[in-house]
């Protein structure tokens, strides 16, 4: 078999330059525990409102027992509930979500916090937003005719700004 | 099949996927102007999703599905310089893809179907929209088959001998495509179909997307294949020199077969069903398949490289001048490996396990895979188009000039309309969308981009319909001519001693089946073994 030297050279360079990105992707996911949102959790999608975690008074921010901040969501024709959240920048903020009907997607622009919303499963992920603002948080996979309006709003606030949960569902009270 | 009903076939293959393609180009001017909402009166969901799915499944099932299978045909009867084996089962694979092409046509169009492309399940369409589909695939069985005995063929008849580079390439493409269906077929058969004629009341989602991109990610290449293989066999002859290498053409057919299939889970990195490791170990089959696409860039230029300086060209640069770049097969070679750098760049940031989440489903996708598949793939079928018009149909092409214009025009559309296509979805907005209502400034900053893309789309549309009107004026009014034999290029060394791994399948399919139940059993099987709660069925 004939090989070019010069092909020779060429698929070293190409074996580099992927093993490089591999590389840096393996050592980030096992150093740093950078992974895409994917715990495999199963949840009836038809009975969220019966359950102990997607019921309608558990929803929004929550402070846990250890202090971090949880927000668990749910995610139904045409938007996600409560419709307006409020956390603190800096903060590990964990996003617990599940779907009521069909398959939804949450993605808050320029930031990394993106999911898929599958019926049946639960959808978990934990990110910290370095910048205060309003974000719409908006739903990124097709889910029937009226996805287009499928969107919801999340204030972040500067940590020093930020007055705990209680504090948070009061203001998220007054529209 | 005697050549003349032979080419016939082909022609008929060409015209059911080119009638698909224009469809679809109109449907898509359609989409550009409803999307960015300048004019109220059009303004609709539901038209507007049943048109994004019927454009999907035309461009990317029926104008594939029959430009493959026709040139396939081409390529086995012409290199192997052997007929169509077994007529009628050809003929029958036709019609029945042709026939579910057609029944899938209709829900699609009533509104019947409009869950997209990709099925979207426990969203339900039409139960004639998932039969028209299995049928499409299933005629194209048939043909990969029929590619299969040829080759088998062949080689009982030519003992040792090395297998023609053109030939080999397809024969790679049938296998690939029959391992790529399985996915969508078993969820075809075990979820879509059962489900959709009432047998069973749920369905379960997780199960059917991890099928699902099973499939979805090698069907790619299933439709690159052919454009590489232009790449390959056509390009060096028609810029006047020879292949740079056949063996390293024959290793990049391979790696992107075998790699090309246990990847689909980049499509699922944000998907909550699957565990991190797998989509892991998918991510890093994603970035080994780059590999061949980097060999073929360096085969290609090395090779018009030497049509170049053969031509006069001198220096570093001077060769590309020398090129004859009104040909429409060098032209296209040109313009669609520019669009194949920038869409494998962005591949390459999508691939990418962490730094994906920024831009997993935004309008960045649908720009990246219009740059490789209507940007590369599309560019090199019309340059296949150009090239055999003239030997199926027997006509002189009916202008020289209108297939470059008809070309730069579709390089320039597609780059007004990918460009910012890719910018929106760094701003943030949805892939898919059909109007932005968001009461948010965001959305501002999208306007101007989604105005430049109108142009882009108008561009394209009028390039493919110059495109269509070319080969039917060929057909019905070109001279006559005289050449009607296809001339594959020669490499630059001839092939004297292959391995037996790089002439024939046998090692590969079973590297494969290795691959395959490694990547995809424990993913697939988790379902038979978890408490999962599968929802029933909803309308949109």
């Amino acid at each position: 078999m004939h090989i070019n030297p010069l092909e020779r050279k060429w698929v070293y360079v190409s074996l580099g330059m992927v093993g490089l990105f591999v590389a840096s992707i393996v050592l980030t996911a096992i150093t740093e525990g950078v992974h895409p949102p994917s715990n495999v959790e199963t949840v009836d999608s038809a009975s969220l409102h019966l359950g102990d975690e997607f019921a309608e008074d558990k929803l929004g921010v929550r402070q846990q027992p250890d202090g971090s901040l949880r927000v668990t969501l749910v995610a139904a024709r045409y938007g996600f509930y409560p419709n307006h959240i409020e956390i603190p920048a800096d903060t590990p903020v964990t996003f617990r979500m599940a779907s009521v009907d069909v398959l939804h997607a949450a993605h808050i622009p320029m930031t990394n916090m993106s999911t898929m919303v599958v019926p049946g499963y639960v959808s978990q992920i934990t990110t910290t937003f370095p910048k205060p603002g309003d974000y719409p948080m908006l739903c990124n996979e097709y889910c029937g005719l009226g996805h287009d309006h499928m969107w919801s709003k999340v204030t972040v606030v500067a940590k020093e700004e930020w007055h705990g949960v209680a504090a948070a569902e009061q203001q998220g009270s007054k529209p | 099949m005697s050549d003349q009903e032979a080419r016939r076939f082909v022609i008929d293959h060409f015209w059911v996927a080119f009638a698909a393609f224009a469809l679809a180009c109109v449907l898509a001017v359609y989409q550009v102007l409803e999307r960015s909402g300048i004019i109220p009166a059009i303004q609709s969901p539901a038209v507007y999703f049943a048109s994004v799915s019927t454009h999907g499944v035309l461009m990317a099932y029926v104008l594939t599905t029959f430009f493959i299978m026709g040139f396939g045909y081409y390529v086995a009867t012409t290199s192997l310089k052997m007929p169509i084996w077994n007529k009628p089962l050809a003929k029958t694979g036709y019609w029945i893809a042709l026939g579910g092409t057609v029944m899938a046509a209709i829900p699609l169009l009533l509104g019947k179907a409009s869950v997209l492309y990709t099925f979207y399940p426990p969203v339900q369409a039409n139960v004639l929209f998932y039969l028209g589909a299995t049928l499409l695939v299933v005629g194209s069985w048939f043909w990969a088959g029929i590619m299969l005995v040829m080759l088998h063929q062949w080689k009982t008849a030519h003992p040792g001998e090395t297998v023609p580079l053109p030939m080999y390439a397809n024969a790679a493409n049938a296998i690939l495509w029959l391992w790529t269906s399985v996915g969508v077929a078993l969820e075809m058969v075990f979820q879509l179909l059962p489900w959709a004629l009432g047998l069973m009341d749920t369905i379960d989602v997780g199960l059917a997307r991890t099928l699902f991109a099973w499939t979805l990610h090698p069907i790619v290449y299933f439709w690159l294949l052919p454009a590489y293989m232009a790449y390959y066999v056509f390009v060096p002859a028609a810029a006047g020199g020879k292949l740079f290498s056949d063996e390293l053409a024959r290793v990049s057919f391979v790696m992107i077969m075998v790699f090309g299939l246990p990847i689909g889970f980049h499509h699922l990195y944000v998907d909550p069903e699957q565990a991190a490791g797998w989509k892991l170990a998918h991510g890093i089959g994603t970035f080994a398949v780059a590999i061949p696409t980097l060999l073929t860039g360096f085969t290609v230029i090395a090779s018009l490289e030497v049509a170049g300086r053969k031509l006069g060209g001198q220096g570093l640069f001077g060769w590309i001048g020398a090129l004859p770049w009104r040909n429409p097969m060098v032209l296209a070679a040109i313009l669609s490996l520019l669009m194949l750098l920038l869409g494998g760049f962005g591949g390459m940031i999508n691939a990418s396990y962490a730094m994906n989440t920024m831009v997993h489903n935004t309008a960045w996708v649908p720009g990246h895979f219009h740059l490789i598949f209507a940007g590369t793939v599309i560019t090199m079928y019309f340059a296949i188009a150009y090239y055999l018009w003239p030997k199926l149909t027997g006509k002189q092409l009916c202008s020289a000039s209108l297939p470059t214009l008809q070309l730069w025009s579709w390089f320039i559309g597609m780059a007004i309309l990918t460009t910012p296509w890719h910018v929106l979805g760094l701003l943030g907005q949805p892939r898919r969308i059909s109007d932005v209502t968001y009461n948010t400034l965001l959305t501002l900053a999208w306007d101007p981009y989604e105005l430049a893309m109108i142009l882009g789309g108008c561009v394209l549309l009028a390039s493919a319909l110059l495109f269509v009107y070319i080969l039917f004026q060929t057909q019905t009014k070109g001279a006559e001519e005289p050449d009607r034999a296809v001339a594959y290029a020669e490499p630059l060394h001839p092939v004297v001693k292959l391995p037996a791994m790089l002439n024939g399948f046998g090692l590969w399919n079973r590297v494969i089946l290795v691959l395959m139940i490694v990547s995809f059993a424990v993913p697939i099987g988790q379902f038979f073994f978890m408490d999962s709660f599968s929802p029933s069925a909803w309308g949109y």
